[in-house]
């Protein structure tokens, strides 16, 4: 009974993966602005479309790094 | 998990993928071998990773002599599919960013870099090499550190002496902020930037090719090793296979895309007149 316990409330795994789910936050975050603006931006002056979409891309590369770099810690710090 | 899956009949346990994936065995070239670096890895050693770069270094170059041989003022299917990925990098990249005179100094670098990462990239989804050039370390790094030194040229070039200056200590700030200021711009612009090159490359389609090998993986697992209702989730997985392997070939473009844009706009700092 005591056994069973134990093995049913065990969890293996490593703490860095929730370090990155933490870190994915962020960025998240960020692209959701960063989209969200240049719709708007679109809209109010469709015009400007080409335009807005280079700095939405460039703005979006920025951002995600974050990200990224969430990723690669887990690699080199565990 | 391993209750369901002990109850099956000889089951065959789940592989998730790992990061073992990206290091395999080495079948050509294993001596010589450098003795104190990661327990007596080849220096020239060529594993799979590599041969899937070669074949698509060479595809590039295939692909680019033979479609331009014969060109026509008329152009042929081929020979307009090509001018439109030259005539992308050109427009949409070089001169819209550098403008026309600069654009027409680093076009070259420019199109090398984005065709570059676009066809190591594709290897990534492409049956039977099924592994990207770009998700080991060394081509984004190679990568980074070209357009790296690209930028900086850029930048010691149009302004000898004070390219440095400007970019570590930039105008219009009081005095004692330069404290903080210098310290913040030497790492973003010398530190962060070849590194956020690198890693964003690299993990994109790192992560692109663990999450394909998770659905695939799943989907074996679910058909050959359970059976019975699992069936229906192996379809699940496999369908959202199929969803991830038409989102990565959008991350690849998109990633080659970001990498020659990125470029772009750090070598238009480097140029601009104040910074």
């Amino acid at each position: 009974m005591d056994n069973a316990t134990t093995i049913l409330a065990e969890i293996n795994g490593n703490i860095g993966t929730v370090g990155y789910g933490l870190a994915a936050i962020g960025p998240a975050i960020g692209v959701g602005i960063v989209v969200g603006k240049t719709i708007e931006g679109v809209a109010r002056q469709p015009e400007l479309q080409g335009r807005l979409t280079v700095l939405m891309f460039i703005g979006i590369a920025f951002t995600e790094a974050l990200a990224f770099i969430g990723i690669a810690t887990f690699f080199f710090m565990v | 998990m391993t209750l369901l899956a002990s109850a099956a009949n000889e089951p065959e346990p789940f592989h998730p993928p790992s990061l073992a994936d990206f290091f395999p065995q080495v079948f050509l070239f294993a001596e010589p071998t450098i003795p104190w670096f990661e327990d007596d890895s080849p220096i020239f050693g060529i594993n799979r990773i590599m041969l899937v770069r070669f074949i698509a270094a060479i595809a590039l170059i295939l692909i680019f002599v033979l479609g331009t041989r014969k060109m026509r003022l008329i152009p042929t299917r081929g020979q307009s599919l090509i001018e439109m990925g030259l005539g992308f990098v050109r427009d949409g990249i070089a001169y819209d960013l550098l403008g026309e005179k600069d654009g027409k100094r680093f076009l070259p670098l420019l199109t090398t870099i984005f065709f570059m990462v676009l066809a190591m990239n594709l290897t990534g989804v492409i049956p039977f090499l099924n592994i990207a050039g770009t998700s080991v370390i060394g081509v984004p790094l190679v990568l980074a550190i070209v357009s790296y030194l690209a930028f900086i040229y850029a930048g010691v070039k149009k302004h000898p002496g004070a390219f440095f200056r400007n970019s570590l200590a930039p105008a219009g700030v009081p005095w004692f902020l330069y404290i903080i200021v210098t310290p913040l711009e030497f790492i973003s612009t010398f530190l962060l930037r070849p590194i956020t090159l690198t890693l964003r490359l690299m993990m994109n389609l790192l992560v692109g090719h663990l999450m394909l090998v998770l659905f695939f993986a799943a989907t074996h697992f679910f058909l050959f090793s359970l059976g019975g209702g699992f069936i229906a989730l192996g379809a699940g997985t496999l369908v959202f296979g199929f969803a991830f392997t038409v989102f990565e070939l959008l991350v690849c473009v998109l990633q080659a895309y970001v990498f020659a844009i990125l470029t772009a706009v750090y070598i238009q700092l480097a140029l601009a007149e104040e910074h």
